[in-house]
């Protein structure tokens, strides 16, 4: 295995934890605004990652410019379509969790 | 070590893809259900991946979770409109005699379909070698293209038919869909105003690259359809000019190109939808360009559920 090798598994590895950091967080947080707080964590962050391993054992520039496209994509969707379900909460009377 | 990881990825699959269809079917909410049957259509793409059928697994996501999922939540907003006290549940659909028969009958199939496939030849190597012995003649180098658009064509013809009918009787028992335009708020506006563009780019992409690598009509179509469903729930509906004719132009095209095709080759090659070789590259690029464009209206419609623009004139 070469240094990229271990980069891309390492890179993996922490993107795989941030999602099952935000899995967690979407099974145990109390109300649906926080529950949206831990899902995009995980799928900025944790998509981010993975993209960015799988980018370094891509073939050619092409693939990687791919793999980021897709990210971006997903960050876009998943920011706008967490501030539409909030805001649909919101006005259907669901008030933020206060402990 | 490689196996043993692959294999348990497999089973976690197999064992997904069973739980979340045995929750969609028997979950009591009708939404839950719904959201167990989109998961089931990804996971299911992610086994179509595994058994290394790209195309299947393209369409699988983009059909059978993507769009189906859209329809079903569709027609869930437009029952719970219809009678907003009451909770929309499943009333009782699966008891009495009645669901005792059909349980008996769906495992009585699921028994025959297992000893089909239990008592195939193990070495069996299926008409993969006579796709490729003949590819050169079909006009286009990705086998699955090959085969839908060219060895076996009329399956595809048929399936394009079947999706009109559908849009046929949804349309026949539909009432009116309000056409008034509303305005979607700045988020889901700048979303679908960047999307949309984007969406008819890959579709035109799924559409081009279906000649040498997964991706072809059904595919492309089902992108296209993404896009108009964001479209129309942002807000967006059909200008009146175009709802009438036009609209029944794009919905027709696909379905009359590829019959046209069928009655010439009847007539000129002597069977249905056999492609001339020398041909057969333009003649598939042209069947699954207007098939993309009437998948992607039908779709559309039916997301809508009723033929629109009957309001305005009133």
């Amino acid at each position: 295995m070469t240094a990229s090798d271990y980069l891309c598994a390492a890179l993996l590895i922490i993107g795989g934890l941030f999602f099952m950091a935000g899995t967690f967080g979407l099974l145990r947080f109390p109300d649906v605004f926080t529950r949206l707080h831990a899902l995009t964590k995980a799928d900025n962050v944790g998509l981010g990652l993975t993209v960015a391993g799988l980018a370094l054992q891509a073939e050619s520039w092409a693939v990687a410019g791919k793999l980021l496209l897709i990210w971006l994509l997903v960050l876009l969707a998943g920011a706008s379509v967490s501030h539409l379900i909030a805001q649909g909460a919101l006005q259907r009377g669901m008030r933020p969790w206060k402990r | 070590m490689e196996t043993l990881i692959a294999g348990a990825i497999d089973v976690a699959l197999a064992l997904a893809v069973v739980g979340l269809a045995w929750g969609a079917l028997a979950s009591a909410d009708l939404f839950k259900a719904i959201v167990l049957f989109v998961a089931f259509g990804l996971v299911m793409a992610l086994v179509w991946v595994r058994l290394n059928a790209p195309d299947v697994a393209l369409a699988e996501a983009a059909i059978g979770a993507g769009v189906t999922g859209a329809l079903l939540l569709a027609a869930y907003a437009k029952l719970r409109a219809a009678s907003p006290d009451a909770n929309v549940a499943r009333a009782g659909g699966m008891r009495g005699i009645g669901s005792i028969s059909i349980r008996i009958l769906i495992l009585l199939l699921a028994a025959a379909l297992g000893c089909a496939v239990w008592t195939l030849p193990s070495d069996y190597a299926g008409l993969g070698k006579e796709v490729a012995a003949n590819i050169d003649r079909s006009g286009v180098s990705n086998p699955v293209t090959a085969v839908l658009l060219n060895f076996r064509g009329y399956d595809t013809l048929l399936e394009v038919m079947v999706l009109l009918l559908a849009l046929m009787g949804t349309w026949s028992v539909g009432a009116t869909a309000p056409q008034r335009e509303t305005a979607p708020g700045p988020v889901l506006d700048s979303l679908s105003r960047l999307l949309a563009p984007l969406l008819i780019l890959v579709a035109a992409y799924l559409l081009w690259v279906g000649a040498h690598a997964p991706g072809g009509a059904f595919q492309a179509g089902a992108v296209l359809a993404a896009a108009g469903v964001m479209l129309l729930l942002s807000g967006w509906r059909l200008p009146a000019a175009l709802a009438a004719l036009p609209l029944r132009l794009a919905l027709a095209a696909g379905p009359a190109t590829f019959l046209l095709l069928a009655v010439i080759t009847v007539l000129l090659e002597g069977r249905l939808l056999q492609l001339p070789p020398l041909w057969a590259g333009r003649l598939i690029l042209i069947i699954e360009t207007t098939a993309t464009i009437s998948i992607g209206a039908t779709l559309i419609a039916l997301f809508l559920g009723a033929p629109p623009g009957k309001e305005d004139r009133q």
